[in-house]
């Protein structure tokens, strides 16, 4: 097998993992975690598609994908935790401490 | 030619400008900036379209670099309208969202709408397929911090929950992708179009970006996450969300769709889409028909709406190309317009069970006239955007000799009827002891009429975006 497919099917195979985890578990930073795998699957497949288009030098195209691919994903993930982190923290104060003043301004400390 | 095309830029780089100053003025000028924002946007939109109207599709390489080495905008009449579209109807919900939203939401509504007109315009106007993916994306993220801009739980879980599905929608879509590079060393469309041939490896890629697409929309069975989000996100973040958003991936899905997918596929995908699509019909008006909750109604209804959308893969012909538009171009506007009006009638009562409209028609007249306006475009009744559509549709249907699709439109729009019917009974009866009903700002009041006179209008004069739309159609 060329080491290019190798890679690709890896690939493939955390696309599959990452989906499967995704829709299968309830907690919200198991489910942030498994669309990050999805993405570096898909983003490992197109490193290895990289190396098979030409015989000389790897195709950079899809490297510049790539690099914008973990821009992206980088940035969806950071919004993800963030909802996470601000939910987790509002769900602790409804249940542990209800005389608590809610703030108005919604900012965190 | 140059000149002219680089016209496509502003539609792009306006609303940019005008959401990065709103964040930077802060409070005291972000409703001066939105607002000029807004209407200069509005102003390169229209002279875009009216370039395209008399001088066809127009052209542009972002800096310098054109296909396939770089990255290519085109704007033909399909964008042009979507541009117009998104111009005309999104304003007019920012403008009910200014009194819906405390102060701070205020602050961060403008420029996040603002972000997601800049990022839904560049996804019209790009012709590039991995651009595609980047614009999706950047709506998803400022959609769903602006289903969160309340900071509240169900605004949180909302926003999540559609972060979540669209998240593997846009990587299918994004693996899709990436095979056809593979096999066509390509990321232009119209490259793409040139080259695909009919074999597993584009059966595959066609299969992953439609189901990404398809998720993200939704289209049934994908669309689980949508009443829960629509019902837990602020009632004008829905509007946007119903109207706009969802468009964006199922013009993306279209554009792939009729322009490189369709010659290539077997007829038998385009027939699943569709009976997916008059499941979604029946499925949708169905629960719609069995909600208690008025947004949920509404929602449901969005589910269905979608639906007729998926009836153009089957028929595939310029027709029902035009009717599937027309309906996009006139849902967005009837189906804001009744998220609006829903959004006004909580803000009155402040009850979200159906029955809560009881007795506001005479105490509420422009927001319920608006909401039956919306509704006989839902339904389908003349003079209405959604007449027009369902009525190419249904032309189609019959000149296809496909005649079961237009058996689905006649029994989606008796059961919009009935569901729309529903909320309009319950106005007119008598206002219930106990409730008292605030009083709604005007501008409140006449925002969701003047989007659902948009509607009507589009019902009334169908020439012009029907000749747009036909500029530079693939056949």
């Amino acid at each position: 097998m060329n080491p290019w497919a190798l890679y690709a099917l890896s690939g493939v195979a955390l696309f599959s993992v990452g989906l499967v985890g995704l829709f299968s578990h309830q907690h919200v930073v198991k489910r942030i975690l498994a669309s990050n795998i999805t993405g570096s699957g898909v983003l490992l497949v197109l490193v290895a598609l990289a190396r098979r288009m030409s015989s000389g030098p790897p195709d950079p195209v899809p490297h510049a994908l790539v690099l914008t691919g973990i821009v992206v994903s980088v940035s969806s993930t950071a919004l993800g935790v963030a909802l996470a982190r601000r939910m987790a923290r509002l769900q602790a104060e409804a249940t542990h401490l209800p005389e608590h003043e809610p703030r108005s301004d919604g900012e965190g400390p | 030619m140059t000149s002219v095309a680089a016209l496509m830029v502003w539609p792009v780089i306006l609303p940019l400008l005008g959401a990065v100053l709103a964040l930077l003025v802060g409070r005291p000028g972000v409703r001066l900036v939105a607002g000029v924002a807004s209407v200069a946007t509005l102003m390169a939109s229209s002279m875009l379209a009216w370039e395209v109207a008399h001088q066809g599709v127009l052209h542009q390489s972002i800096g310098g670099w054109g296909a396939p080495l770089g990255i290519e905008w085109r704007a033909d009449g399909l964008a042009a309208l979507m541009l117009l579209t998104i111009a005309l109807v999104g304003p007019l919900i920012s403008v009910h969202a200014l009194d819906h939203f405390g102060d701070r939401e205020d602050r961060e509504f403008l420029p996040l709408w603002l972000f997601v007109w800049c990022a839904l315009n560049a996804l019209v106007l790009s012709a590039d397929a991995f651009n595609l993916y980047v614009t999706l994306e950047l709506t998803t993220l400022a959609a769903v911090a602006l289903i969160a801009v309340r900071r509240d739980l169900p605004g949180l879980d909302a926003g999540l929950r559609y972060l979540l599905f669209a998240l593997p929608g846009s990587l299918c879509y994004l693996l899709g992708i990436a095979l056809l590079y593979g096999a066509h060393a390509t990321l232009d469309v119209g490259t793409l179009a040139q080259r695909v041939q009919p074999g597993p490896v584009t059966w595959v890629a066609a299969g992953l970006v439609t189901v990404g697409l398809c998720l993200k929309t939704p289209l049934f069975p994908l669309h689980v996450w949508l009443p829960p989000t629509y019902t837990g996100a602020p009632t004008p973040v829905t509007a946007l969300l119903s109207a706009l958003i969802s468009k964006g991936s199922f013009y993306v899905l279209l554009r792939l769709w009729l322009e490189v997918f369709a010659p290539v596929m077997d007829a038998q995908v385009g027939q699943l889409l569709g009976v997916l699509g008059a499941a979604a019909v029946l499925w949708g008006s169905a629960l719609a028909l069995n909600q208690t909750q008025l947004k949920r109604v509404v929602a449901y209804s969005s589910v269905a709406q979608i639906g007729y959308m998926f009836l153009v893969f089957p028929m595939a012909t310029s027709g029902a190309r035009a009717g599937a538009i027309y309906l996009v171009v006139s849902h967005a506007a009837a189906k804001a317009s009744m998220f609006v009006a829903v959004g006004n009638i909580h803000q009155a009562v402040g009850i979200t069970a159906l029955g809560g409209v009881q007795g506001l028609a005479h105490r509420m007249p422009f927001t319920f006239l608006a909401m039956a306006l919306g509704g006989i475009s839902l339904i389908g009744i003349p003079p209405s955007g959604g007449f027009i559509a369902k009525w190419l549709l249904l032309n189609e249907a019959i000149g296809t000799r496909q005649w079961w699709w237009g058996l689905v439109l006649l029994v989606g729009s008796l059961m919009a009827a009935a569901y729309v019917f529903r909320i309009l009974r319950g106005s007119f009866l008598p206002l219930p002891p106990g409730v008292t009903v605030r009083s709604i700002p005007l501008g409140n009041e006449l925002a969701p009429l003047a989007l659902a006179l948009i509607a009507l209008v589009l019902g009334l004069v169908p020439w012009f975006p029907l000749d747009l739309l036909a500029i530079g159609a693939s056949r």
